[in-house]
């Protein structure tokens, strides 16, 4: 990642919650072209739902997320489909859908927007599920997958229209830890061939370390961002002994 | 060691304000129920100053003997009374600070009745408005996609709305028929009895004819299809967005409404009006058996028929069920959007489509009476 990276998503004074309740306040950072950006934090402090405003899922209660300058949250139309069309997002549990194969799943997208013909984009789902090695469970059914194949599925099937941007909700959640570290190192892959950039969302320290280039860490109790910047660099140096506290690993003194 | 399962609890008031509690043996979820009463009994009897409890000699506590402990504890503070508890093990001890509920939220104040039920009362109404707000958007970005989808055919999942009619209609032939079967020979039945007082069993088949024709053709099938496919659409959209498989369309840029709803909705407006003349076919054998049973043979069953019923009967019985297919899918699909989360959220929805759509079903056969009595039809 070049340090004259322009910034690919903007988030700007963004006010989350549920009705009365706010999850998050005045929200502001920047997400680098290329760059592996994790978010992380404490359970319940809000990662996914921050995440479910920058996919345009839900309505924020303020502020704005700019995607290749584009407003995903005020974008109608055309302008919208031009914002999902930059980015890709694997759910957590894959989301893939059940009544399709593999290949139908990553056809599916480019059926849409596509004029392909069924060679090309069967060619095209192809190498994306060779990318994340699960070439040969082409024609199975999502039920018949298991944990890490879904994700690693989903993940095939939010590259099928080659977006800027993968938006990845837990990746490495309720998988053993070789699976984890193989999903880290396709991440990393992609991220250096396809040159992609990735939003992580998760608290699996390993996987922090391994992949992210940036983070930014979300606090529940002050309901805003407490730290941002290089994973190693906020273990070591950071000012906040809760953020060590995080990334060494130690028991939150609650009682 | 004492390895008996018992617990036992003696006591003595040492003066009027001081009561000594001496708590033996195995301290359990099972032994701990029969000594809670009988301790709490004597403690709001004695109502001592200060409580002593000796428990030197329990060899077990679990969750459950921390709790009595924990209980007369909370029970003398409330009182503004002391309590001391001597001898506990420390493995106990330890127990005890781990479960202190003082750190446990308390369950939220009760409040006055009457405040309550106004609060539940805004509430409802409150959710009733939103809920209605929600049906009459969502009525509405329906009708708009189905409209564009009927203007530009291409953009329809034919694939989709061919197995969903082939599940919802083809594979329902069997149920509709027999129970159309089954009606028109009840019916013709219990209607021939009767008629055959006044000797005209022959008018069974206008009888029969015209309710099957007008009502009971369109209005059973309506009732398969929503118990069969309302509820299985609401489930199925139910699981998808439980799985977040909604939210997977909308980031890929797919409209969820044009790629469920719309081919649900056209499935299911093309299939009803199809079941309906089954059932009524099939209705119309079930009453000819009855005829032929009372001696008319088929041709004058047939004949009677002819003249019983017109088409305006049969066509404006199959106009009503195109709107049924609207509403039976419609409802499901809605019922299936809005599933909330949890484990029994998806059955929630398959129930509430079903009871919505059955009432929705006769409440528009109601406007359709009234509709078709200013028509003269």
């Amino acid at each position: 990642m070049s340090l004259e990276a322009k910034p690919v998503i903007q988030v700007k004074d963004l006010t989350i919650g549920y009705g009365d309740n706010i999850v998050l306040k005045n929200v502001d950072f920047e997400i680098l072209t290329g760059e592996i950006f994790t978010i992380l934090g404490g359970s319940g402090c809000g990662k996914s739902t921050l995440l479910k405003h920058m996919i345009g899922l839900l309505q924020p209660l303020g502020g704005s997320v700019l995607i290749d300058g584009t407003d995903i949250i005020t974008a109608q139309g055309p302008d919208r489909l031009g914002v999902l069309r930059k980015i890709g997002v694997a759910y957590q549990n894959g989301a893939l859908f059940g009544s399709m194969n593999l290949m139908e799943n990553i056809c599916l997208a480019l059926e849409e927007f596509t004029d392909l013909s069924k060679d090309a984009m069967e060619m095209i789902a192809r190498m994306k599920l060779k990318a994340v090695g699960l070439d040969s469970a082409a024609y199975k059914m999502p039920a018949e997958l298991s944990g890490g194949m879904r994700k690693r599925a989903a993940i095939a099937r939010a590259l099928s229209l080659d977006p800027k941007v993968l938006f990845l909700d837990e990746p490495s959640a309720g998988l053993d830890p070789i699976t984890s570290a193989q999903l880290d190192e396709l991440i990393l892959e992609l991220s250096h061939s396809l040159k992609i950039t990735f939003v992580i969302v998760t608290h699996e320290l390993s996987s922090i370390f391994t992949v992210s280039d940036r983070v930014v860490m979300l606090d529940k109790d002050t309901k805003t961002i407490i730290a941002t910047g290089k994973p190693a660099e906020l273990r070591d140096n950071s000012d906040n002994p809760w953020v060590r506290q995080f990334f060494n690993r130690q028991a939150k003194k609650c009682f | 060691m004492d390895n008996s399962n018992t617990a036992s609890v003696n006591w003595k008031e040492l003066d009027q304000n001081q009561l000594c509690l001496v708590i033996k043996g195995r301290l359990d979820v099972a032994t701990t129920g029969s000594l809670w009463g009988k301790i709490l009994k004597t403690i709001t009897k004695t109502k001592p100053q200060e409580l002593l409890v000796d428990a030197s000699q329990i060899k077990y506590c679990d969750g459950a003997g921390i709790g009595l402990l924990l209980k007369l504890k909370q029970t003398q503070k409330q009182n503004n009374r002391r309590i001391q508890i001597t001898g506990l093990s420390p493995d106990f001890q330890s127990l005890m600070i781990l479960f202190d509920p003082g750190r446990v939220a308390e369950s939220p104040p009760k409040r006055a009745s009457l405040a309550q039920r106004i609060e539940s009362l805004g509430e409802k109404t409150a959710r009733l408005l939103r809920d209605l707000k929600d049906e009459i958007s969502f009525i509405g970005e329906a009708f708009i996609k189905l409209l564009s989808t009927l203007i530009h055919p291409r953009s329809l999942r034919w694939r989709d709305t061919f197995l969903i009619a082939e599940k919802a209609g083809a594979n329902a032939v069997g149920i509709t028929a027999l129970l159309g079967f089954l009606i028109g020979l009840i019916l013709a039945f219990q209607s021939a009895v009767s008629m055959q007082k006044f000797g005209a069993e022959v008018f069974v088949t206008d009888l029969v004819c015209l309710a099957l024709f007008r009502e009971l053709g369109p209005l059973i099938t309506a009732f398969v299809l929503a118990s069969r496919s309302g509820s299985a659409f609401a489930a199925e959209i139910g699981t998808m967005k439980i799985n977040e498989e909604i939210d997977a369309l909308t980031t890929m840029g797919l409209d969820p409404v044009r790629f469920l709803v719309v081919p649900r909705l056209i499935a299911a407006i093309c299939v009803v009006p199809l079941l309906t003349m089954f059932n009524n076919l099939f209705g119309l054998i079930g009453c000819g058996v009855v005829m032929s049973f009372f001696g008319f043979p088929p041709v004058t069953y047939l004949h009677r028929i002819q003249q019983a019923a017109t088409m305006t009967d049969l066509l404006g019985g199959l106009v009503k069920t195109f709107v049924f297919g609207a509403l039976i899918a419609g409802i499901g699909c809605l019922q299936g959007i809005r599933t909330g989360t949890g484990p029994s959220a998806v059955g929630d929805s398959a129930t509430r489509a079903v009871v919505s759509g059955i009432v929705a079903i006769v409440v528009a056969d109601g406007v359709f009476a009234v509709l078709y009595y200013f028509l003269n039809i």
